[in-house]
């Protein structure tokens, strides 16, 4: 080893001085330094974030935790709510939730028949989930929604298979809100369809109607629709003929839907290019064959993000019925806390009502991000 | 300009057949096809038309707009201009539609303040504040808008008493009767005093303009500030100190079980307003990051590499450019939350909804009392889409 010594003070030249190793750039030190402590603006950002992010933890982990009431006796079949009230602001009640958890998911429902609202919920979760995967974009889908809403259908009225008849007036919570929205989708989703090739035709008479029913309803606020179908809508209709309202809210969100939505696949449809009309046409299909086999499947898909955005948006606009005094899941929580017994544990109840909401939303928008990153690989490089 | 009016491109087109009465014609079956559509359309309107005719008959319902000159009866909380029940419907409703407008104006004003700074701090390199501003944007649109108004609502109703009123600042109360803010006693002084602000903020947006033609002809920039401060702050103050420099300040005080004096915000309105502009803050947020992303990274370098400071490549290069995408999606936001401030009639606060809602409710005239909600929505979308049409038309990339 002896003849390998390292000399590099080569004739005379001095030896450079010893430095510093390099800040590390790896490892959950240099993170930090990078992505916390980057400047004297990002340090301090980040020490008051914490001090309130720690801060608001505790006084939440100790209002809805620590200090919480989980059950409250109940005599006579009256709650007696004495010791959630006197923890008032300090802790939490999630007694109400105890107590009313079944009123607030199926509503007035009858009690022993409360598992076929439920399977009702876990059928429409099983349609989302089978819809959602790509294995099944084509025409199986069709039947697959006929099949499932008819069983969702037979479920919740009952009067055969020996199922006991549930009038339409004792539904009510989450299968009110899935209904709402899913009924709605479907039959909001053809409609939108025709509504976005009717606005890009050549035919004046049918592109003004369209673009008249578009622009009428995107220009009024969902409620004013349902107060129409509350309301207005008995009187529209010839003596003695009735629809009750919840069909009539079906109505008036359906027609929301179908307005929105048939902007978005008018967004597909703007964005294919013109080659592919132009080849079709070439192609001497006919009108039909063209939308249908070439136009159709390739601007729907290019869609499907926005679309799933605009399903979330009318699966929270659904809770606007609480106006017209239909049963949904925000109405079942609204009306849980009606009660003397349990007035004033509102926070409680919305809290509980709006992680369901959260759920689904959540999942369907973190869905549509996925699907907008895997439909959009081939354009990045 | 498009490829069919320039003459260079014009092309003759398929020559004009004579119309043949035959389904192999193109024309013929377009026609065909529109007069049924139009058919189906006008006997469906016509139907519902004339059973409505008929129900309004056989249950005596008035028809017109005859109930608007009547007396309303109805007690409205709060009002931009002065009302009382014995007034009629018609300036009853225009309360409504005033109280709207209020919420709506400052909804946006706010919402655009909060969804800029929540987009900002999305893209910023503090790891801690971007992943904040995710969470809040994630929440915050996955909860509906009636939900959250409700929760907002309950708090505020689960307030302390005026008597017991939390006191965050001095002079500012929070009680389940609203907020209570401290202002002057307006006079007529304050309103030429303001008067003469905005038109001194128009003529320096014009002389600022005047400026910066000036500037592209001969390349000397001018200075617009001194100007602008003497306009919009020196005039106003010069009126103001001409009627005497009046200034009492207004604060509210605990009188008997009540506060008196000051400005007050009443819960309704102050619950419509949070619950509108974190909602709509949570989408304009996601409109600004994408509008900033949306600028190549190029445009910073190239801008950088002319010497220019961060401040103005930001507001010079990146936001003007941004602005191009930023525009569209927030005019529709803005048409949203102007529609969504309807939910209003679920926690009481009067607006246009709730007060033809009431209207109907004690004349009967429900088509009368929908399609004044309706035209009045559609008027503040048309105005409002139009407005921001022409804002986007100014903003727009000039193509050769």
């Amino acid at each position: 080893m002896s003849e390998i010594t390292l000399n590099t003070a080569v004739s005379g030249v001095p030896e450079a001085p010893s430095r510093t190793a390099p800040v590390r750039t790896t490892g959950a030190v240099a993170w930090a330094r990078q992505n916390l402590f980057g400047s004297w603006w990002s340090t301090a950002v980040t020490l008051a974030l914490a001090y309130l992010i720690v801060r608001w933890t505790i006084g939440f982990v100790e209002w809805a935790f620590l200090n919480a009431i989980w059950e409250v006796p109940v005599v006579n079949g009256q709650a007696q709510t004495q010791a959630c009230r006197e923890i008032k602001g300090i802790g939490a009640c999630w007694a109400v939730i105890t107590e009313k958890h079944r009123f607030i998911l199926f509503g007035t429902y009858p009690f022993e028949e409360h598992w076929r609202p439920a399977l009702v919920c876990l059928l429409f979760v099983g349609l989302y989930v089978v819809s959602a995967m790509r294995r099944f974009w084509n025409w199986t889908l069709v039947p697959i929604w006929a099949v499932t809403l008819t069983l969702i259908g037979v479920l919740m009225w009952g009067g055969v298979f020996g199922l006991s008849y549930v009038p339409q007036e004792r539904w009510g919570g989450l299968p009110i809100t899935l209904i709402l929205s899913t009924f709605g989708l479907a039959f909001a989703f053809p409609l939108a369809i025709l509504v976005a090739l009717g606005r890009r035709s050549k035919l004046p008479a049918i592109k003004m109607l369209c673009v008249l029913y578009v622009e009428l309803i995107r220009g009024v606020p969902l409620i004013s629709l349902l107060f129409m179908a509350s309301v207005m809508f008995p009187l529209f209709l010839p003596e003695g003929m009735n629809i009750d309202k919840l069909l009539r809210a079906q109505v008036a969100i359906t027609l929301f839907a179908g307005a929105y939505l048939a902007e978005v696949v008018r967004g597909g449809l703007q964005a294919l290019s013109r080659g592919q009309y132009e080849a079709a046409d070439a192609l001497g299909l006919s009108y039909w064959q063209k939308t249908g086999l070439i136009i159709l499947p390739q601007a729907l898909r290019m869609v499907i993000p926005p679309l799933v955005n605009t399903f979330i948006g009318f699966f929270k606009d659904t809770s606007l019925v609480l106006i017209i005094g239909i049963f949904d899941l925000l109405t079942a929580g609204k009306t849980a806390i009606v009660e003397p017994a349990w007035q004033g544990f509102g926070i409680e109840v919305y809290i509980t009502v709006g992680v369901i909401y959260l759920v689904f939303c959540f999942a369907m928008s973190r869905y549509s991000q996925d699907l907008e990153r895997d439909l959009n690989r081939h354009r990045r490089r | 300009m498009s490829a069919s009016t320039d003459p260079r491109f014009a092309s003759p087109g398929p020559p004009k057949r004579p119309l043949r009465l035959s389904w192999g014609d193109e024309r013929v079956r377009g026609i065909v096809w529109q007069v049924l559509v139009v058919g189906i359309v006008v006997s469906v309107v016509y139907w519902l038309w004339s059973n409505t005719v008929h129900n309004l008959e056989v249950r005596r319902i008035a028809t017109g707009f005859g109930f608007l000159s009547r007396e309303a009866g109805l007690p409205i909380g709060e009002s931009l201009i002065p009302y009382d029940p014995s007034n009629t419907y018609l300036r009853a409703l225009t309360v409504g539609v005033l109280n709207t407008l209020k919420v709506a104006v400052i909804g946006v004003i706010l919402a655009t303040l909060l969804g800029t700074v929540v987009g900002i701090a999305r893209l910023s390199n503090n790891w801690l504040l971007s992943k904040l501003a995710a969470v809040y944007v994630e929440v915050i649109r996955d909860l509906p808008l009636l939900l959250q108004l409700l929760f907002w609502y309950t708090i505020l109703q689960g307030l302390p008493g005026p008597r017991q009123a939390l006191n965050p600042i001095d002079g500012v109360f929070l009680s389940n009767r609203g907020m209570k803010l401290p202002f002057i006693e307006w006079t007529s002084a304050h309103w030429w005093t303001l008067l003469v602000m905005v038109v001194g903020i128009v003529l320096t947006w014009l002389y600022a303009r005047v400026a910066r033609a000036k500037q592209y002809a001969d390349g000397q920039p001018r200075k617009v500030w001194p100007a602008g401060l003497a306009l919009i702050l020196g005039f106003p103050l010069a009126v103001w100190a001409a009627f005497g420099a009046p200034f009492t300040p207004d604060i509210p005080e605990l009188r008997g079980f009540n506060f008196r004096g000051g400005l007050t915000v009443s819960p309704e309105f102050f619950a419509l307003l949070i619950g509108l502009v974190t909602y709509t803050a949570g989408f304009i947020a996601e409109i600004v990051r994408a509008g900033i992303q949306a600028v190549n990274q190029g445009q910073w370098e190239a801008a950088e590499a002319l010497g220019l400071r961060r401040t103005e490549v930001l507001r010079k290069i990146v936001l003007p450019q941004a602005l191009r995408v930023i525009v569209p999606p927030m005019t529709s936001q803005y048409l949203n939350l102007t529609k969504n401030s309807s939910l209003a009639v679920a926690i009481g606060y009067q607006d246009i909804v709730s007060i033809a809602n009431t209207t109907l409710n004690q004349t009967g005239q429900a088509i009368e009392g929908i399609a004044i909600i309706m035209l009045v929505y559609l008027t503040i979308s048309l105005s409002i889409s139009l407005f921001m049409n022409w804002y986007n038309a100014k903003i727009a990339l000039v193509e050769r």
